[in-house]
């Protein structure tokens, strides 16, 4: 019932939005960006509109990343598609299993006759999206990859060097102790559990999420997501909960809150929350830096995956108004734009042109700790492991795992039995995706 | 003779009843009838790839251990909702409707909780129950009861049938309080004269006499419970933790709307319509005989 008004009202909506100027091609480009990205998103849509006259750019905010996907596929039902809509990294097999709904960018920027280099952009964050061949089929836009946080106000509280956060798992073990023993409320806690603590957990360590290169290679995969290594990662800190080194602070984004009101002295978190936490804790009081690894899983860190959002561009419109949607795209990639978009917002710019302009313009002088997420990104070549995830149904199946994990942290389940039951359901809906998508 | 105004056309009565008509039409079967085409569907999200598939989707469900977690849920949550909110609120309409002094201040702010929208029940509930911030739970805190409705299933069922109360009480409190005023004063007197004592008098003259409006507000409580439900558990525990408050109505939602299985979705809508179907079936098939009217 809600699937046809929601037709009907997006639909409305996108009338009314065509029948603005009309000598101009007009490209609808709905996001998910509120808030300050909001405004950052739309002020770009506003600049490329200046910096030419044959196409104009209508950046829509349609509410959060499920809303705007939903919004997208009702009004692409209704033979009302926008040209460009932004989903979210989890939607990303899914979008690539609409068979005649998305036009990949490899072909559109082919198509359009516009210069397109895929060697320009920041490997983990071009191998996310594109195919086991290296095409591309969505616009990285705004990208993140998970960091450490450190509160050094209360590293020194608690007799430990400021300047010296935690490299490995362990001593993230041994410096919560000494924090909680010092007053703190709780040692450490992580943003997005399972995006941080099982799928970058495992790339981090070189360790599969998923067979067939973590859904790459096809649909007919099965998850790996209850191996000894993750196991015994996720019972640590479950056994860390009982004297609050670990603490758990809920789905999604909300433990940040934690880490903002001083509760908690450390902190995984997306490396795009950098600037809300600096404006909370005060800027020289809080570190970034890479995340901790176990050694005695992995010899050294490989590179984290991605986490974020990119533009997809759908079927449906009249085929000379593409050209219009790949010079946007050529001008969001382009340096200047990249590296302003990834100083105002925490985002890893997406191409290596962008670092290397932020650094001549002496931003991660005046910033430190903001290039830990590109650093991170590209510490090693990916692997088949580290590459990204590909993952049909996975929303969710993130869901599933935010369930078993939830269970382990109040003492319902022990790690192994979660995770395993993690897998065996995760694996189920796999299956439908397959079913599905024949 | 008594003169009569008849209209002799036959198709005016259906004229005059086809705005109504089509408004049932477009805006209940047309739908409804999509939800059921779409239960017997299998197709990717962009609706690309679609496929016929009978009663799949209906089969993948009852296999699915979490859809028989969520009916149990949606058992216990609606049993708590209605039993709980009806009990409270003619509790209080029996004491608002006594003459005491103020009492049409007391009757106002009753009323107030239902201008309240469900999500924004929710949202209050959640600041006021929140395990580190809130003012309730740290309250709970104090007296010993370590809150945690994040974690702990049972409090977080607790949060959402208290809210679900508290938001529907109002309505249920108007109801009995009218209800309560339209019994005849001359009826509760004469069993007073009688002998009858104030509980004596409730249970047999106030509570039979008020049978038909407790059952309206039965049927009405349990559809509410069922569907208009949704904005408190999304905004408050949205099913969690775990899938402890996962009722079917935010299942259709989830499952349709976060994980695009519309398929599986339209499937579930279609048995919560027949489940409400049945239900109000039988409350007015057994129930509504011991009514008094």
């Amino acid at each position: 019932m809600r699937m046809t008004t929601l037709t009907a009202v997006s639909a409305l909506a996108f009338g009314l939005s065509v029948g603005g100027a009309q000598a101009q091609t007009q490209i609808e480009f709905w996001h998910a960006m509120g808030g300050n990205l909001g405004e950052v998103t739309n002020a770009l849509a506003e600049d490329f509109n200046k910096s030419q006259k044959e196409y104009k750019v209508n950046a829509v905010y349609k509410g959060s990343y499920t809303e705007t996907l939903t919004a997208a596929i009702a009004a692409f039902r209704a033979k009302q598609a926008p040209h460009i809509v932004q989903v979210f990294e989890v939607g990303t097999a899914n979008m690539m299993a609409a068979k005649g709904a998305v036009y990949p960018i490899y072909q559109l920027m082919a198509d359009a006759k516009e210069p397109f280099d895929p060697k320009a952009y920041i490997g983990p964050v071009y191998g996310y999206y594109s195919t086991t061949d290296g095409k591309l089929l969505s616009m990285p836009f705004n990208s993140s990859t998970p960091v450490f946080y450190w509160n050094k106000e209360m590293f020194t509280k608690a007799g430990l060097d400021p300047n010296k956060p935690p490299k490995t798992w362990q001593e993230v073990g041994e410096m919560g102790k000494k924090l909680v023993a010092s007053g703190a409320k709780c040692g450490f806690t992580p943003q997005w559990q399972t995006w941080t603590m099982i799928e970058n957990f495992g790339a981090w360590h070189n360790k599969p999420f998923a067979t067939k290169a973590n859904g790459f290679g096809g649909t007919d995969i099965q998850l790996q997501i209850n191996d000894p290594a993750r196991v015994k990662h996720i019972q640590r800190l479950a056994d860390w909960g009982k004297d609050k080194v670990f603490v758990y602070g809920g789905r999604e984004g909300k433990s940040t809150a934690l880490f903002n009101s001083g509760e908690c002295a450390m902190h995984i978190g997306s490396s795009g929350s950098a600037a809300g936490i600096e404006k909370a804790i005060g800027a020289g009081k809080v570190g970034i830096t890479m995340m901790p690894y176990d050694p005695e899983v992995a010899a050294k860190p490989q590179n984290s995956i991605i986490g974020g959002a990119t533009l997809w561009v759908l079927n449906g419109r009249p085929k000379e108004e593409y050209k219009g949607v790949a010079k946007f795209f050529s001008y969001l990639a382009s340096p200047e734009v990249q590296a302003k978009w990834h100083q105002q917002t925490g985002y890893v710019p997406i191409t290596v042109a962008a670092y290397e302009l932020s650094k001549k313009q002496g931003f991660y002088e005046k910033n430190p700790g903001r290039d830990v997420a590109v650093n991170q990104l590209t510490l090693n070549p990916p692997t088949d492991n580290s590459k990204g995830l590909r993952i049909g149904n996975f929303v969710q199946i993130r869901d599933v795992v935010d369930e078993e994990l939830e269970a382990v942290w109040s003492g319902a389940k022990t790690a192994k039995q979660a995770l395993d039951s993690a897998q065996e359901r995760g694996n189920k809906l796999l299956r439908d995706f397959e079913a599905a998508n024949k | 003779m008594i003169k009569r105004a008849t209209f002799n056309h036959k198709t005016l009565p259906y004229l005059l009843l086809a705005p109504q008509i089509a408004v049932t039409i477009i805006f209940f079967f047309w739908p409804s009838g999509q939800a059921i085409w779409q239960s017997l569907l299998l197709e990717d999200s962009f609706g690309g790839n679609s496929r016929f598939v009978w009663f799949r989707n209906f089969e993948r469900l009852f296999e699915d251990p979490t859809y028989g977690h969520a009916f149990w849920n949606t058992a216990v949550f609606s049993f708590l909702v209605a039993g709980i909110g009806l009990a409270l609120s003619l509790l209080l309409a029996v004491m608002a409707d006594r003459t005491i002094r103020g009492s049409t201040g007391y009757k106002t702010f009753l009323v107030w909780p239902y201008a309240v929208a469900p999500a924004v029940a929710g949202v209050l509930f959640g600041f006021m129950f929140n395990p580190r911030v809130g003012i309730l739970a740290y309250s709970l805190n104090a007296i010993g009861i370590e809150w945690n409705h994040q974690l702990n299933g049972n409090q977080a069922m607790i949060l959402v049938v208290a809210a679900a109360c508290w938001n529907q009480i109002s309505y249920n409190f108007l109801f009995f309080l009218a209800g309560l005023q339209s019994i005849p004063k001359s009826l509760i007197e004469a069993a007073a004269i009688d002998g009858a004592g104030p509980g004596r008098r409730f249970w047999t003259v106030i509570f039979p006499l008020l049978s038909p409006t407790g059952f309206f507000l039965l049927v009405v409580n349990t559809i509410y419970a069922l569907l208009g439900t949704f904005g408190i558990i999304d905004s408050l525990t949205k099913g969690g933790p775990g899938k402890d408050t996962e009722i079917l109505v935010f299942k259709v939602y989830n499952d349709g709307f976060r994980g695009q299985d519309f398929g599986g979705s339209a499937a579930q809508s279609v048995i919560l319509i027949a489940i409400i179907v049945a239900f109000t079936f039988i409350q007015f098939r057994f129930i509504e005989r011991k009514v008094h009217y």
